[in-house]
């Protein structure tokens, strides 16, 4: 058995973090949180170079060709960096699908963009409020071209084309809903930036009016493929959910350790301590499900969705978890902008709800755990 | 590119140069290990006492009861046959009694071993505790005379630690050993004793030195439980069942050559003992996870199945994913011994995370059965109330074998590096320490 990451898989993450600590301080993400700037041109720039945006994007395509746990290892070294930069969006997600679905000619277009940072993809899916369903998508696609709105996309404002989810059917099955790739400088798409949880990684709304679009798999074909693509980043966001966690565990025993009161060290205390130990619990628990999601990812195994969901479940609640106790550790002073607590809270909040809510993940879990039981 | 890119490009390159699969993420054996995965296999599938098998396939929680046979009887004949097989404590080395096996090896047995394993709950803490002490500290006389016995289930042997008054502060504990000539006369209580009415020797910790600090005056011996002067008395549990013991001693004499270390160190040899405790990885702690997912999917309530319930869902995919997070833990623990590296701290958290999980669910079981959820016999609407034992038992997973208190400071003190508590009888003699009742 070998339930852990390879040596050389290690050296990459300390190459990461390495690489993040030096180029992804907290101040460098303050400026993006700060509405200075989008996202990080500076750092995405960077991550092209070493090749991190297309790490388990084929040779053939511009990528590295090495692999998902290669991808999951940066994955998680972005999450504790909090890096302020459209990579899930374009890396778990429109690179995803592209691989999946797209078409040689697709795929020659978009994945050495991607690879050498000169293109940034998302994935327009949600119409406002609800979670990812069929019924959901009321967006149209008729004769090439598309109409109706989608938001919040995430990484929307920044974004060169986008994955499309669109209405091209209406009995009522799954086969109504198909996928299509859109050029979104190609006119035919408004695109308004959204305030939102986390200002480090921009939402927008797009208004499609006659936007040309190409499909992107068969017809019909669009929630099969979604869903591949959304328990595929479920397991990436699981990694940058585990490296936030980890971060935010780290700076409240941090603060627990250096900060004074009552004339001891705060993690002196019982109550501190145990706060923090079950945040170290639930980081474990998380990273845990994350490494049997990576395997399942890596291999394409059959347990995949249920690996998934229960991953997506583990990591979700622990980031959340981490971050809200890092910040009662850290007290006042963890409550002001000026302390980076609330960066990660933001971020694990926000991330929570990125591919779909916790009892959305909860449902799909249990739905998949019956199918295999049945089975 | 700035300075220092090219050897960020290294790691990539190299990861990419050395795709071979023996890097990627496997749940396989090696050659090796799946060889001896087959040797253990058809051992336990020629002797294992397969007439047993469904009815230790049904879950249980705490202590094993068969409805035909006395589990210290059955037990004593499973352990004696794999002694003979060279199966029984088999981490142990083959002078002692066990076959020089690697943690991985260990591993493997106890995955082939099964639902029998069960059968070895009489012999757990003799081998995963007083085994590996008297290993540490006994002479090669006293190694040579007790390991093999009790490898081979013929003697048991139980712990004697925890005091009324010494629970989680057991270097608190009273009972007194004092030197007469060769030997040591010892007068005490102590309690919560697993087995102390089947056991032939136990390991004793006992106060030698009231004189000095708590945890300075301690020494740690070994006796025999039939001994003048021992009694031991069941203690009946919140639960109704009993499985614990109180033990007193009158007078009792033990050897000198039965100390184990030297006088006044017996806390340090106490943390060899925990200490092996917890590298025991083997066992898996129930959750309640898989009862509550069948229970779940079974149960009609009035809008329909209780699996299809939105709160219900929620409720169970957590436990779900947690159980599933306890698991993966345990893996990568297994992961580590396969390549002969010593596992992390991440094992710590199994039975801080299921002792609490087992009650929830059980309450929450309950709670869907509604009025008839308060029955405790044999009701089809209880599912034989199964729960309900649930319930009444879980308290103590949270307690025996280190607090849900205990385990969040030592995961908060060895793994996160937090400071101790400030203990205000650290450097006070033992006889000046406050307390009630002395």
């Amino acid at each position: 058995m070998n339930f852990d990451f390879s040596d050389d898989q290690k050296q990459l993450r300390d190459q990461a973090r390495k690489f993040l600590a030096e180029k992804c301080s907290p101040k460098a993400v303050r400026v993006v949180l700060d509405g200075k700037a989008p996202y990080d041109k500076e750092l995405w720039k960077g991550l092209a170079e070493m090749g991190f945006l297309g790490v388990a994007i084929p040779e053939d395509f511009g990528g590295a060709g090495a692999g998902h746990l290669e991808l999951c290892v940066i994955a998680e070294e972005m999450g504790r960096a909090n890096a302020p930069v459209p990579f899930s969006s374009t890396v778990y997600l429109a690179a995803e699908a592209l691989l999946i679905a797209g078409s040689d000619a697709q795929k020659k277009k978009w994945l050495p963009a991607i690879a050498a940072g000169e293109a940034i993809g998302t994935l327009a899916l949600f119409e406002g409020k609800g979670n990812p369903s069929p019924k959901n998508v009321k967006l149209t696609a008729a004769n090439g071209v598309l109409n109706g709105v989608k938001k919040p996309v995430a990484d929307g404002a920044v974004a060169d084309f986008a994955v499309v989810a669109a209405r091209t059917g209406s009995s009522g099955r799954d086969s109504d809903i198909s996928l299509f790739l859109v050029d979104l400088k190609a006119g035919g798409v408004e695109v308004k930036s959204l305030t939102n949880l986390d200002p480090t990684r921009g939402q927008a709304e797009f208004t499609f009016k006659d936007a040309k679009a190409e499909p992107l798999g068969a017809a019909g074909d669009g929630w099969s493929i979604l869903t591949q693509v959304l328990d595929r980043a479920a397991v990436l966001c699981a990694f940058e959910q585990v490296g936030g966690s980890d971060r935010a565990l780290e700076m409240g025993r941090d603060y627990a350790l250096d900060r004074i009161a009552f004339g001891r060290q705060i993690g002196s205390f019982q109550a501190v301590k145990h706060m923090l130990a079950d945040m170290y619990v639930s980081a474990t628990l998380a990273r845990s499900n994350s490494y049997y999601g990576a395997w399942a990812l890596s291999t394409n195994a059959a347990e995949l969705p249920e690996a998934a969901a229960a991953a997506r479940i583990s990591a979700t609640q622990a980031f959340q978890h981490c971050a809200k106790n890092n910040i009662q550790v850290h007290g006042g002073m963890g409550f002001t902008w000026e302390f980076d607590c609330h960066m990660y809270y933001r971020r694990a909040n926000a991330m929570a709800l990125g591919l779909g809510s916790l009892s959305y993940w909860e449902d799909q879990l249990i739905d998949r755990m019956r199918k295999k039981n049945a089975a | 590119m700035g300075p220092g890119s090219a050897a960020h490009r290294f790691a990539l390159r190299s990861v990419r140069g050395t795709r071979e699969e023996s890097s990627k993420m496997n749940f396989d054996d090696t050659p090796q290990e799946a060889a001896f995965r087959e040797t253990a296999r058809k051992w336990v599938e020629a002797n294992a006492p397969k007439e047993l098998h469904a009815e230790l396939s049904k879950s249980s929680l705490g202590r094993i009861r068969l409805a035909k046979h006395d589990i210290v009887d059955v037990g004593k004949a499973w352990q004696k046959k794999k002694f003979e097989g060279n199966w029984a404590c088999l981490h142990w080395p083959k002078d002692y009694g066990g076959r020089g096996a690697s943690p991985i090896e260990r591993v493997i047995w106890q995955q082939e071993e099964g639902v029998y394993g069960k059968l070895t709950q009489p012999f757990q803490i003799g081998e995963g505790m007083c085994g590996p002490t008297v290993m540490a500290f006994g002479s090669e006389d006293a190694k040579r005379r007790y390991l093999p016995k009790l490898a081979s289930g013929e003697e048991i042997w139980c712990q004697l630690f925890s005091e009324p008054s010494a629970g989680s502060d057991v270097a608190g504990l009273r009972t007194r050993a004092e030197k007469k000539g060769d030997n040591w006369v010892v007068n005490g209580q102590k309690i919560w004793t697993s087995g102390a009415h089947y056991s032939d020797y136990g390991l004793l910790i006992a106060r030698t030195d009231p004189n000095v600090p708590k945890h300075k005056g301690l020494t740690m011996f070994f006796l025999d439980m039939k001994s003048p002067g021992v009694e031991v008395r069941p203690i009946r549990q919140a639960n109704g069942m009993q499985e614990f013991n109180e033990v007193y001693f009158t007078d009792v004499v033990i050897p000198d050559i039965q100390r184990l270390g030297a006088v006044g160190e017996g806390w340090s040899v106490s943390l060899t003992t925990l200490m092996n405790e917890r590298m025991s990885i083997g066992s898996r702690l129930a959750t309640g996870v898989p009862e509550m997912f069948e229970f779940c999917s079974n149960l009609m309530l009035e809008d329909g199945l209780a699996i299809d319930d939105p709160a219900v869902r929620s409720k169970l995919a957590s436990w779900a994913a947690k159980s599933s997070g306890l698991k993966y833990t345990s893996y990568r623990t297994i992961s580590a011994l396969s390549k002969g590296e010593r596992p992390g701290p991440e094992n710590s958290i199994g039975k801080l995370v299921s002792g609490l999980m087992l009650q929830d669910i059980a309450t929450f079981a309950m709670d869907l059965q509604g009025a008839a959820g308060v029955l405790t016999g044999s009701d089809e609407e209880t599912v034989q109330g199964q729960f309900q034992q649930m319930l009444l038992s879980s308290p103590s997973m949270r307690i025996a074998g280190g607090t849900d208190e205990i385990l969040r400071n030592i995961i908060a003190e060895r793994v996160l590096g937090l400071p101790g508590d400030i203990r205000v009888d650290k450097d006070v003699p033992y006889n000046k320490i406050p307390t009630k009742g002395r």
